[in-house]
């Protein structure tokens, strides 16, 4: 450490002893707010922790609880206009970031703490090539000389596991795939041996088998170079696997944080507590309700003084108008909540819902859907150079879903799972294959079939936002199909309707009044809910329809659709890439990679005794909550990325990720074959 | 890349063509005739003997398909006939005058993107405060202010204050440079005036978006200076928008042209359309539209290829 940073120490905190024992960081109450013309919005208050050297420290929390943020303050990168911090230090290596002026910070940023973004498709500089933008803070913050940097880019660009790398410098961003561009923000982040490595949701864009990769190269290179790293994310997976100690968020607050083994084990703050149970986890055996916390968080730009959680804590008592400190626990963790002491000696604990579970009966009924050899091929053609060639999005696909039922459909971005209901919506024509709806061949069938086939078969997106119009009220999207379809007559009538439905789906009446730019995700996916079972559908295609909510509001609307199915009969085809929630829901589930099916099975076949590699691989690369279970377990075996489109394998198409391919897998295409009753799979070695 | 820029020009054929047929069949639709305007126009009396005489010289008797094919042919090979008025070469009556209006043009362009780009940016950096209000005011003004009416508000000024007047003949600039420069900056800044403020605005607009992209905050997050992440990280992309901007005000300069250069006393091809649409001279007009719009389809292509050298995901998109 060099004097200048000793003075300043000194000068800054005559009471601290800088040293090897100190924290590496040390953020102390710290508040950030924003300034917006709507008022002023707390987006952190008072949060304090540690992270010692070496040390991985995860922060989670819902959306809006303030992670990020925190995470910019620390960085000082908040907004210039809007971001203040009022109150708090950032103690950082024996120095105050909030004290330091501008060009001081910006000798730290990218020097001694780097930051990795979530979305890898836009924090790259599309027009400046990805040596250019590996070799900036090598040659800014050590003064290589451009030959040093271009070394050194070559050997980050091979640490972080990307081939030749010589090449690749040369390139653009849009030329790598999500995770490559997520490897090259990680050599950006290692170029200068940071001593730590601030992480915002570095994988939730990406694939569990690419997530899988990146994670596990993060926390090697951090024990390997010593790099401290603070990863943000709401997987509990990725926490239990590779923190050391977390901090759980919630309202702008730390409402727990402790060691990663006791906070999972011994949670000693109802939010915790209720995060914890309402993940669907594939760990566990699958309960037949999922646990929530029902409500929303609050507001931040006005809470009150009571605890935050309160509203939504089952375990409210009138102590809790007040809001508490964080108390130290039993654990060695601590807790901002008044009944922690309770909570230890296990007086309170979340009641078991139980509820009805989902009873998949023998199907022995027609399906309401059958679907034949569906193939969809799309032509592309190139820009200026003119390449062109065939995208076989979906080839050969068939399955049966009966009355009632929930089919999963799981698998990578682009294997095809969006394309599939899209052909059974009839919003794309099929190149080849059939589809049968109660009977009726759709390609062949009348237009008055087809008629009634589109009132029957509904859609759930995955964003609700957009799916909405935003210039019509709840109750007028949710009516207009009710006039349209002639389901009912007159205004009275259509307005019970809408009561009706909207109550059907969690919703006050009064909501049909709102805008949707006036709900939460969860309350818009209720709406979209709202929407298609105005049809009186017999069938409803979920496409990611819990994908962009936060996890405890993704068990709310699971539980609604769940209990929407046994009350209408419901069949579902349910489109998702959490293996977690595709089990928790499903009965049957089809695995499907790069357009091709690979397994159909049942859904505790597929979950317990899978044939297919590529679903073994897949349900290995995913992390379950629980960190004695994942700190056990080996390293991933999933190895590459998707294949491209234009230059698809040759034979079976997940020959070159598998871990048992062989000559012949290249040589040969596997039909999909029915290896045990009921349980399908296309894969020459099993 | 060379392939698509082939096929590009290969397309600006059936585009120049469509122009013609336009112009050609316009042009005889709108009521008016050089022969009478020429012989008659001032009050001279002629007998219509003469004037069909005179129609006949001029080949306007021949049914309209075979004058508009002598046309056709002729432009195939560069010869785009001669003026019926002067009865000199188009090419000469134009040459003659282009290098005046390029120039003006050309000034006009630099005089623009040389002031819109620090003060787009400026105004875009220090947004909401004084320097933003005054490129506001100023590009606001740029865009209201009819370019006569400033390039007339010139001339009075430097009238006022200097006594100047701009001189009757043009002198090119490789003849003396500085009365070449002092008699064309003027228009310049008359018609650069409004080009400046379109273009500041786009770049003002653009960077305001592009300095929210996560890019951004990559750059920031790695410590670059912040100079270099507005000049190397931001500029660029906002820049990209404002090509497009650049190239297709170009083409529009001429209209300012046309105005402008009656206001400056040029005699440049603004004046020379002003003319020749007067007098109903077909050859010339003709000539002069389609260089206008060979010119237009140019200046695309140009803008085209010039995003291509930019922007990596256009050039390699494959
Ligand atoms: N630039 C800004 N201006 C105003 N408010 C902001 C700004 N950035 C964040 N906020 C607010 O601050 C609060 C905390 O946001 P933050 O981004 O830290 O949440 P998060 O925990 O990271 O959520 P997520 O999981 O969605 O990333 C939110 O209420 C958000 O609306
Ligand atoms: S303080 Fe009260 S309301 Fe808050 S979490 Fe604890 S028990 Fe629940
Ligand atoms: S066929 Fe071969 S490559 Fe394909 S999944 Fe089976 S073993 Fe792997
Ligand atoms: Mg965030």
């Amino acid at each position: 450490m060099t004097v200048v940073e000793a003075d300043k120490d000194v000068r800054g905190r005559p009471d601290a002893q800088p040293g090897a024992t100190a924290p590496l960081l040390q953020v102390e109450d710290l508040h950030t707010q924003f300034h917006t013309s709507r008022g002023i919005v707390r987006a952190v208050e008072g949060v304090s922790f540690s992270v010692d050297r070496g040390e991985v420290v995860a922060i989670v929390g819902e959306s809006g609880s303030g992670k990020s943020v925190t995470a910019l303050s620390i960085m000082r990168l908040l907004p210039r206009l809007t971001g203040k911090i009022p109150q708090g230090r950032v103690t950082f290596d024996g120095r105050n970031l909030l004290d330091l002026d501008d060009e001081q910070m910006r000798e730290i940023r990218g020097r001694d703490i780097s930051m990795i973004f979530q979305e890898p498709m836009t924090s790259l500089n599309p027009i400046l090539t990805i040596g250019l933008q590996i070799k900036e803070p090598l040659q800014i913050h050590l003064g290589m000389s451009d030959d040093e940097a271009q070394a050194r880019a070559i050997e980050l660009l091979n640490l972080v596991g990307i081939t030749d790398p010589e090449r690749r410098l040369d390139q653009y961003p849009h030329q790598f795939s999500g995770g490559m561009r997520q490897r090259v923000m990680i050599a950006i982040g290692l170029a200068c041996n940071p001593k730590l490595i601030i992480a915002d949701e570095p994988t939730t864009a990406l694939d569990v088998t690419i997530q899988a990769q990146i994670l596990e190269l993060m926390k090697n290179l951090s024990r390997k170079l010593n790099i401290a790293l603070i990863i943000i994310t709401h997987n509990l997976g990725v926490v239990a696997r590779y923190a050391d100690r977390v901090i759980v968020m919630y309202a702008a607050r730390v409402a727990e944080q402790g060691p990663a083994e006791q906070l999972f084990h011994k949670p000693r703050h109802p939010y915790t507590m209720g995060l914890l149970r309402s993940v669907p986890r594939l760990d566990h055996p699958r309960g037949s309700k999922l646990e929530t916390i029902e409500g929303l968080p609050p507001n931040l730009a006005n809470v009150s003084t009571a605890c935050r959680f309160a509203p939504r804590c089952p375990f409210r008592i009138p102590v809790c108008e007040q809001e508490p400190p964080l108390y130290p626990t039993d654990t060695g963790s601590l807790s901002r909540c008044h009944r922690h002491a309770e909570i230890a000696e296990g007086k309170i604990t979340w009641s078991s819902l139980g509820g009805v579970g989902l009873n998949f009966a023998a199907n022995t009924e027609a399906p309401v859907l059958s679907v034949r050899h569906l193939t969809k091929h799309f032509s592309v053609s190139g820009g200026l150079r003119g390449a062109s060639g065939t995208v076989r999005a979906v080839e050969d696909v068939s399955f049966d879903i009966y009355p009632g039922e929930t089919l999963g459909l799981v698998g990578e971005s682009g294997c095809g799972k969006t394309t599939v209901g899209r052909l059974i919506l009839r919003l794309e024509e099929p190149s080849a294959g059939e589809i049968h709806f109660e009977g009726v061949n759709l390609s062949t069938g009348s237009a008055a079939e087809l008629k009634a086939m589109r009132r029957k078969v509904q859609v759930i997106f995955q964003d609700p936002y957009s799916s909405l119009n935003p210039r019509m009220t709840v109750g007028q999207i949710i009516g207009e199909p009710l006039h349209v379809y002639k389901i009912v007559s007159g205004r009275k009538q259509n307005e019970e309707r809408v009561a009706d439905l909207l109550e059907n789906v969690g919703l006050r009446p009064e909501m049909a009044e709102r805008y949707p730019h006036q709900l939460s995700g969860g309350q818009r996916q209720r709406v979209g809910i709202a929407r298609a079972l105005a049809m009186e559908p017999s069938f409803i295609v979920c496409d990611e329809a819990v994908s962009a909510l936060d996890v405890s509001i993704q068990g709310q609307i699971i539980n609604l659709l769940e209990e929407l199915q046994r009350k209408f009969r419901l069949a579902y085809l349910f489109i998702a890439h959490d293996l977690a929630v595709v089990r928790h829901i499903s009965a049957r589930v089809v695995v499907m990679y790069f357009g091709r099916v690979m397994e159909i099975a049942d859904r505790d076949v597929i979950y317990g005794g899978s044939l297919h590699p590529y679903t073994k691989v897949l349900l290995d690369a995913a992390p379950v909550p629980d960190p004695t279970i994942e700190k056990q377990r080996e390293p991933r075996l999933i190895k590459g990325e998707l294949p491209s489109h234009l230059a698809p394998p040759t034979g079976c198409v997940f020959n070159t990720r598998c871990p048992l391919a062989s000559q012949e897998c290249r040589e040969v295409i596997p039909p999909l074959e029915e290896k045990r009753p009921g349980h399908f799979a296309a894969c020459i070695k099993v | 890349m060379l392939r698509y820029s082939i096929n590009r020009v290969l397309l600006m054929i059936p585009t120049l063509l469509g122009v013609a047929v336009l112009v050609f069949f316009l042009l005889r639709i709108v009521p008016g005739d050089i022969v009478e305007i020429k012989l008659r126009g001032d009050g001279g009396t002629v007998t219509q003997e003469t004037i069909e005489l005179e129609r006949k010289r001029l080949g306007l008797d021949r049914p309209l398909i075979n004058q508009f094919g002598t046309w056709m042919v002729g432009m195939a090979t560069l010869d785009f006939g001669d003026s019926m008025w002067t009865e000199r070469p188009v090419v000469t009556e134009i040459a003659g005058r282009l290098e005046l209006s390029l120039q003006v043009a050309i000034m006009a362009t630099l005089i623009a993107i040389l002031l819109a780009i620090p003060m787009g940016t400026a105004a875009a950096l220090f947004r909401d405060s004084w320097i933003d209000y005054t490129v506001r005011l100023i590009t606001i003004g740029g865009l209201s202010i009819p370019s006569f009416w400033f390039g007339m508000l010139i001339m009075l000024t430097l009238l006022g204050l200097f006594n100047w007047l701009p001189p009757i003949t043009f002198t090119p600039i490789y003849v003396d440079p500085v009365a070449n420069l002092t008699q064309l900056i003027w228009p310049a800044l008359a018609v650069g005036y409004r080009y400046c403020a379109v273009v500041a605005r786009m770049i003002r607009s653009s960077l305001l978006e592009v300095m929210n992209e996560d890019y951004i905050r990559t750059a920031r997050a790695k410590g670059v200076y912040e100079k270099l992440v507005v000049s190397r990280h931001a500029l660029r992309n906002a820049l990209l928008p404002a090509i497009t901007v650049i190239g297709l005000e170009f083409t529009f300069l001429i209209g300012g042209l046309v105005v402008t250069e009656q206001v400056f006393n040029l005699n440049g091809i603004g004046q020379l359309f002003v003319q020749s649409v007067s007098r109903n001279d077909f050859t010339l007009i003709q000539g002069m539209v389609m260089l206008i719009a060979a010119f237009y389809v140019f200046v695309n292509l140009a803008i085209d290829l010039l995003y291509a050298v930019f922007d990596p995901r256009i050039r390699y998109n494959s």
